[in-house]
């Protein structure tokens, strides 16, 4: 079954992704198929069964509190679309809608 | 193909060997590296529109391991865009070919790093694998590629697809090479939090105690509905010829592993919607200028990912959205548990547990483009082995008609050294990684450009550097000095 | 008159979300210094820009931080806790999802459920009970980059963005909707702030972002369920806190006495209008999807571990205002000033301990020393002056050196320069006059001049002394040891 085009548009929005009439639904039936064969996960019962987020059983990984030395700014700026004065720079947020 | 930089550092390490005294174990060994992994002044673009022309600020941790060990950045290999595929056509920059026969594909996502090893371009290379992607592209190529344990290798600077199953591995010619590789590239570093301090092991090392006792589990549920009859028998064939060696073949039963794959597709997916949502056009990489700035995000994006990255991106932020994050995001988490679950218990009872590596052998280009669901299908047996979180190699084991299959073998946590054990030992006894595909028969130039002719990404090496080729020859006596200590 | 009896018929919830940045030497997760007001875009790295490639490792002193904090406020830190991936585009976060604590059911934030206590209203009776306030969770995330929105009529033309702050260690501390008023609001957050400068967590800081105060405001009928809250943002100091909610408070109960309901909706103070508005872009439904960050590992806090942090905790301030009340005898409103600062804690043990009279070194400090820090906006740390200047000073006094009217002159000079209080004196010749012989001369002009007050005090005009003494004052520019005049002029007055 098709994803809901009302529910395509919503991710897509959630995930800033402008799709164009094709894409929406080409990616609703692919999704809606997906969806689908995902559901068959409701075959297993998994009711008394943790979560893996990943497979380590490591915990409490840190580093020392030492400052080290930052990446020159240039460098780092001569990779940006756009800056100004040290700044990164963007345009305007509007809420659209 | 970084040219300059590439005969430079050769002609270092020649001028060191010249001047004599001890060299690292890479030294003056070319390694290209799977454009998804950071290289330092050189342009990393995860195949992808969205990165063209970035250039990282800092080696990956991988890269930097190479480095010190003497390898030659040769260049950096095609793959699907940030990993995603099975086949190398989802690249920004054009589909790589499979060098046994170019109307098929390479496999994915390491296809580059698969074609360039096959076609003899280069003697080693980094892969990296989330669902299958270096082991499904090695099958596919008639080479040997390994994921390693997750946590086994440093993730820092791999350009992360899904955190929870990447991993960075070998792939190499032989299965010598391929411990050489990873013996480099092991080990716990403190940039990764996940990476983990088990000592590694002298891989080359162990290679020749063969598979005497090794007990072997062959996966009854990897047999069945989906498996190219002769991808099969070449497979089980390959299995009695471990056994004849005096590995002990049992059957193991994982009957989740028809779960992998959509649990798979959730998490890996998931995982990706958050990580590849920082390619929105402010630091770095593409920016569609716009007037606003959600207009700026969206249609930066929009120009900048291709189709399949997209969809993997929709279908991981609704996996994780109100509503629905019980229902698929957690309930594969706990499916993944079962999975796992199921590995270790099996390999309670067995050191190795075997498989395909692919349902088919090496598919035609665009036979499965506009199917994802069926592109999917072709990690059927490799995705388990992510989610479980286990070492698993793929090694040449047959052809049919002409196009490879390959054979994999799955360890214990951190046992990557009984995998490439058995690996080796079967490879040694059999021949089929000493064949070479039909463009290699031709000058040098002939088959890279064969290889890369129309839409390869990077620029064909018009000659592979002079080192190279000197160096891949003391590799070649290194594997056979590795052969006559057996 | 009908209105203040329906006024006086809402009770005020209010509840605090509390940022604080913590005192490390590096960020949350890469070694990127933690310095306030450097250039912009110069205390980056990949990790904090959130390269491709990149990866978060946890600042273990952000955990031990955030435990101090937690067994400080009585919390239960848990056993293990995690991070997630909060999802969300902004252009000051870098990766688009910020890696924060959050409380989703097996995945419990660094602590939870710990209190702490303000006076009851109004109410600072010595040695009195206060109210404990509940503290429902601390955790801790990583901060984002700062945007400067370059305007042109009112309007943004275009957006700057720096990453400096970007990773910077927070914790976030939650407390139930238990607070009734805005001053009881502004109390909890200056003891938690003197809690957090004792344990050397934060600087606490408000005018530098070192503390930040958002605060969810509704009213209700007593006894009813709770009223719709509204979030009021952009506080920057205690004063505005307090402010701002009484102005939100007053707001919500006139939407309220006109029958109306109030809106759910974040509103911003503007200090200088002093009003709170709503901040009118329609905010989208937010989906977070929040999940567990894979990048890094979950933190086990140990029995051990906690039992390390509560040792090496110091006097935490409600014990020091116990102690200061019972042992040193002080008012409890001088205790809570002197406890509401660990600089000034820590001045006003010192000065004790060099000078052993704490109401005299109690006095300075509430008074004087603490209308001139107002004045400056200064901690006493950020001042030159020391506990040994502070004891010096009360010394000379003691002593009789110089006169309580000379010290109020020089408290200022001491406090700005740091120069010690008896160099002070000497420069500007303010020792106060003592010698027996000199003074005496000094009285026998003054009797000599005013040979009438003579007279009517040895008539039986006592009053006549006081006029007398003054006169002394006035010919040694008030320099003149009063009790010693006093004395002499007696002695002199009866022969």
């Amino acid at each position: 079954m098709p994803m809901d085009p009302s529910v395509v548009e919503h991710v897509a929005r959630l995930a800033r992704l402008e799709l164009s009439d094709e894409e929406r639904q080409r990616f609703a039936r692919q999704l809606g198929s997906i969806l689908e064969y995902c559901a068959t996960l409701n075959e297993l019962d998994t009711e008394h069964v943790e979560p893996t987020s990943h497979v380590l059983t490591l915990t409490n990984v840190f580093r020392d509190d030492v400052a080290g030395t930052p990446l020159p700014r240039d460098a780092v700026l001569a990779a940006a679309p756009d800056h100004e004065d040290g700044f990164f720079k963007v345009p305007p947020i509007i809420e659209t809608e | 193909m970084d040219r300059e930089g590439a005969l430079r550092a050769a002609g270092e390490w020649d001028a060191r060997y010249a001047r004599g005294g001890a060299l690292p174990a890479l030294a003056g060994l070319p390694v290209a590296v799977k454009d998804i992994i950071c290289t330092a002044g050189m342009p990393t673009t995860c195949g992808s529109r969205i990165l063209a022309g970035w250039v990282p600020p800092y080696d990956a941790t991988v890269v930097s391991r190479l480095k010190d060990a003497g390898a030659v950045i040769v260049g950096k290999t095609n793959l699907d865009e940030f990993a995603m595929g099975s086949s190398t056509e989802n690249s920004g920059f054009g589909p790589t070919r499979n060098p046994w026969d170019p109307e098929r594909v390479p496999g994915g996502s390491s296809g580059g790093s698969a074609a360039a090893v096959a076609a003899g371009m280069t003697p080693l290379a980094l892969g990296t694998d989330t669902g299958g992607s270096i082991r499904q592209p090695a099958g596919f190529t008639s080479i040997v590629g390994m994921k390693p344990t997750y946590g086994r290798v440093s993730r820092y600077g791999l350009v992360a697809f899904a955190s929870s199953l990447d991993q960075v591995g070998p792939m190499a010619r032989t299965v010598a090479d391929a411990a050489l590789l990873l013996q480099v590239i092991a080990g716990r570093d403190p940039k990764d939090s996940t990476s983990v301090d088990v000592p590694v092991e002298d891989y080359p090392g162990t290679l020749p105690r063969g598979v005497r006792g090794l007990r072997i589990g062959i996966v009854r549920e990897a047999f069945g509905q989906g498996l190219q009859g002769d991808v099969g028998e070449a497979v089980r064939a390959a299995a009695a010829h471990l056994g004849s060696l005096g590995a002990a073949l049992t059957e193991v039963s994982l009957p989740s592993i028809p779960y992998a794959l959509p649990t798979y597709y959730l998490l890996a997916t998931s995982e990706a919607s958050a990580n590849l949502a920082r390619y929105d056009g402010v630091q770095y990489g593409l920016r569609v200028p716009t007037d606003d700035l959600f207009t700026m995000y969206t249609r930066t994006r929009r120009q900048g990912f291709g189709s399949e990255v997209k969809r993997r991106i929709m279908l991981g932020t609704y996996a994780l959205s109100a509503g629905y994050y019980e229902g698929f995001f957690l309930k594969a988490q706990r499916v993944r548990t079962l999975i796992r679950r199921e590995f270790l218990q099996a390999l309670d009872a067995v050191d190795l547990v075997l498989m395909p590596v692919s349902p088919t052998v090496p598919f035609r280009l665009g036979e499965k483009v506009d199917d994802p669901l069926q592109m999917y299908l072709a990690d059927i047996y490799t995705i388990p082995v992510n989610l479980a979180g286990l070492p698993g190699i793929s090694v040449p084991c047959g052809f049919s008609s002409g196009l490879p299959i390959g054979l994999q073998l799955i360890g214990k946590p951190f046992d990557e050294a009984t995998v490439l054990r058995a690996a080796y030992a079967y490879e040694q006894d059999t021949d089929w990684h000493t064949r070479r595909p039909p463009v290699v028969g031709q000058s040098r130039s002939q088959a890279v450009a064969e290889v890369h002719k129309r839409d390869h990404a990077t620029t064909p090496p018009r000659r592979a550097p002079k080192r190279g080729a000197q160096t891949r020859q003391r590799s070649s006596r290194k594997s056979k000095k590795a052969r006559t200590r057996k | 008159m009908s209105t203040p009896a329906i006024a006086t018929s809402y009770e005020t919830v209010i509840g605090l979300e509390i940022h604080v940045q913590l005192l490390t030497a590096s960020k949350m997760f890469c070694a990127c210094p933690v310095t306030f007001g450097a250039p912009p875009n110069t205390l980056i790295c990949p990790v904090c820009l959130g390269l491709p490639g990149s990866l978060p490792v946890l600042n273990r002193k952000a955990v031990d931080l955030g435990l101090r904090t937690a067994v400080a406020l009585g919390c239960t830190a848990q056993p293990t806790s995690q991070f997630h991936r909060k999802n969300y585009y902004y252009p000051d976060l870098p990766k688009n999802y910020q890696i924060t604590q959050y409380r989703y059911k097996v995945h419990p934030p660094l602590a939870i459920d710990g209190s702490l206590e303000i006076p009851r209203e109004d109410n600072l009776v010595p040695g009195g009970t206060g109210r404990r306030i509940g503290v429902r969770r601390v955790h801790l995330e990583e901060d984002t980059g700062r945007l400067v929105h370059a305007e042109q009529h009112g309007r943004i033309r275009y957006s700057l963005i720096d990453f400096n702050r970007s990773g910077v260690p927070l914790m976030e501390i939650v407390t139930e909707p238990e607070l009734r008023s805005p001053q009881e609001a502004r109390t909890f957050l200056a003891r938690l702030r003197a809690v957090l400068q004792a344990i050397e967590v934060s600087t606490g800081k408000m005018e530098e972002g070192s503390l930040r105060c958002d605060a969810n405001v509704s009213l209700r009928r007593p006894g009813a369920e709770l009223g719709i809250r509204t979030e009021v943002k952009n506080m920057n100091s205690l004063r505005s806190v307090e402010r701002a909610l009484a102005y939100e408070v007053e707001r919500q109960r006139a939407v309220l006495d006109r029958g109306q309901p109030v809106e759910q909706e974040t509103r911003h103070w503007d200090e200088r209008r002093g009003i709170t508005f709503s901040s009118r872009t329609k905010e989208e439904a937010q989906d977070y999807r929040y999940f567990p960050e894979p990048d890094l590992v979950p933190i086990a806090v140990a029995p051990q571990w906690v039992a390390q942090v509560r040792a090496s905790l110091p006097e935490l301030p409600e014990a020091k205002r116990r102690r200061y009340v019972a042992t040193y005898g002080l008012p409890e409103y001088d205790a809570e000033l002197l406890t509401s600062s660990a600089a000034m804690a820590r001045f006003f043990e010192e000065t004790v301990r060099l000078f052993p009279h704490p109401k005299a070194a109690c006095n300075w400090l509430v008074g004087d020393i603490t209308a001139y820090l107002n004045v400056a906006g200064k901690e006493i740390d950020e001042l030159p002056v020391t506990p040994a200047h502070l004891a010096e000073l009360l010394q000379l006094v003691e002593r009789g050196a110089i006169s309580g009217r000379t010290a109020k002159e020089i408290v200022a000079e001491m406090l700005a320069q740091g120069r010690r209080p008896e160099v002070i004196v000497g420069e500007r010749g303010l020792a106060q006059i003592s010698d027996e012989e000199a003074l005496a001369r000094i009285v026998d002009e003054v009797l000599a001049e005013h040979t009438g007050p003579v007279s009517e005090y040895r008539a039986g005009k006592t009053q006549a002394l006081t006029f007398l003494v003054g006169q002394v004052m006035k010919k040694t520019r008030g320099r003149a040891n009063p009790e010693m005049a006093n004395r002499l002029l007696k002695e002199k007055l009866k022969s």
